[in-house]
């Protein structure tokens, strides 16, 4: 193993340790915390990869934001802290279903990738991005300020309180 | 590619020593300072307030709104980025297609002002 995938299997395995935690901590905001060292680890990975643009993107855009707004969901919640509340029995179908989504996943990457040549990483600096979005997919680009839109009405309207019941 | 994971050793190196000072603050302070832990120190306010409640408050959906204000307008800030290091480059045409985007998201804020979420009353 090179150096850069030793690096890579201990981030990996940092962030299953986190995700692991994540699901069976009793506590809710633990596990929102946990969920920051998963994200965080998935950008660790990014950069590994030489993909910083999105390394700082998953820091900027999950680490920091999606996680306060999941805070601040939580905190909208009644919900009592403990493994009572937080458990519904639904263990062996959960586990079912995730050993599947696994199988399925490792058969189908196994399959497109698994006789493909190993791709040279190149690292992609945030000008080539750039230049890319801002050059060949400006439609996309635009679509998606129209998508934040809708999200942000839909907000409104959610938390709105109406003044004339 | 070699360079590029030297330019984040400098990142690791931070990261090591911050991590070091904060280990070595809270050792040093458990060998260095006294523990004589009473009744009235382990309350949650030494200043003599007792707590009232539990830990959990319900807080009010105002709060909700703001951080999906601020989740939607950092995307927005992620793209602003790329196009900063760009801009240049394509002049007019990076400048049209921002102001449609930052239009179209603008539209959102006034609509949330209008609808006087923003308000704190």
């Amino acid at each position: 193993m090179t150096s850069t995938e030793v690096v890579f299997v201990v981030l990996s395995a940092v962030g299953s340790i986190g995700a692991f935690r994540l699901v069976t901590s009793k506590n809710v905001v633990h596990a929102a915390l946990y969920l920051v060292l998963t994200l965080s680890m998935v950008g660790a990975a990014y950069l590994v990869l030489a993909a910083g643009f999105l390394a700082w993107v998953q820091v900027l855009i999950y680490v920091g934001a999606i996680v306060v707004l999941l805070l601040f969901s939580l905190m909208l919640t009644k919900a009592p802290i403990g493994r009572e509340a937080l458990d519904n029995q639904q263990r062996g179908w959960a586990a079912l279903v995730g050993a599947g989504v696994l199988a399925g996943l490792v058969f189908l990457i196994q399959n497109a990738f698994g006789s493909a040549p190993r791709i040279q990483i190149q690292p992609a600096t945030t000008s080539e991005v750039g230049a890319s979005v801002f050059a060949n997919f400006v439609l996309p680009f635009e679509v998606v300020s129209v998508l934040l839109l809708a999200a942000l009405v839909g907000a409104v309207v959610i938390a709105r309180r109406d003044e004339r019941p | 590619m070699e360079s590029y994971y030297a330019q984040y050793g400098v990142v690791v190196a931070v990261l090591i020593a911050g991590i070091g000072l904060v280990a070595v603050a809270f050792t040093a302070a458990r060998i260095v300072a006294p523990r004589r832990p009473l009744p009235e120190k382990l309350t949650t306010y030494e200043c003599g307030i007792d707590p009232v409640g539990e830990g959990w408050a319900q807080t009010q959906i105002r709060y909700y709104i703001y951080a999906f204000l601020f989740v939607i307008f950092d995307v927005e800030s992620v793209f602003l980025f790329p196009w900063a290091t760009i801009f240049e480059r394509l002049g007019m045409q990076a400048v049209v297609e921002m102001g449609i985007f930052i239009f179209i998201l603008a539209l959102g804020l006034l609509y949330a002002y209008r609808k006087k979420v923003l308000q704190w009353a």
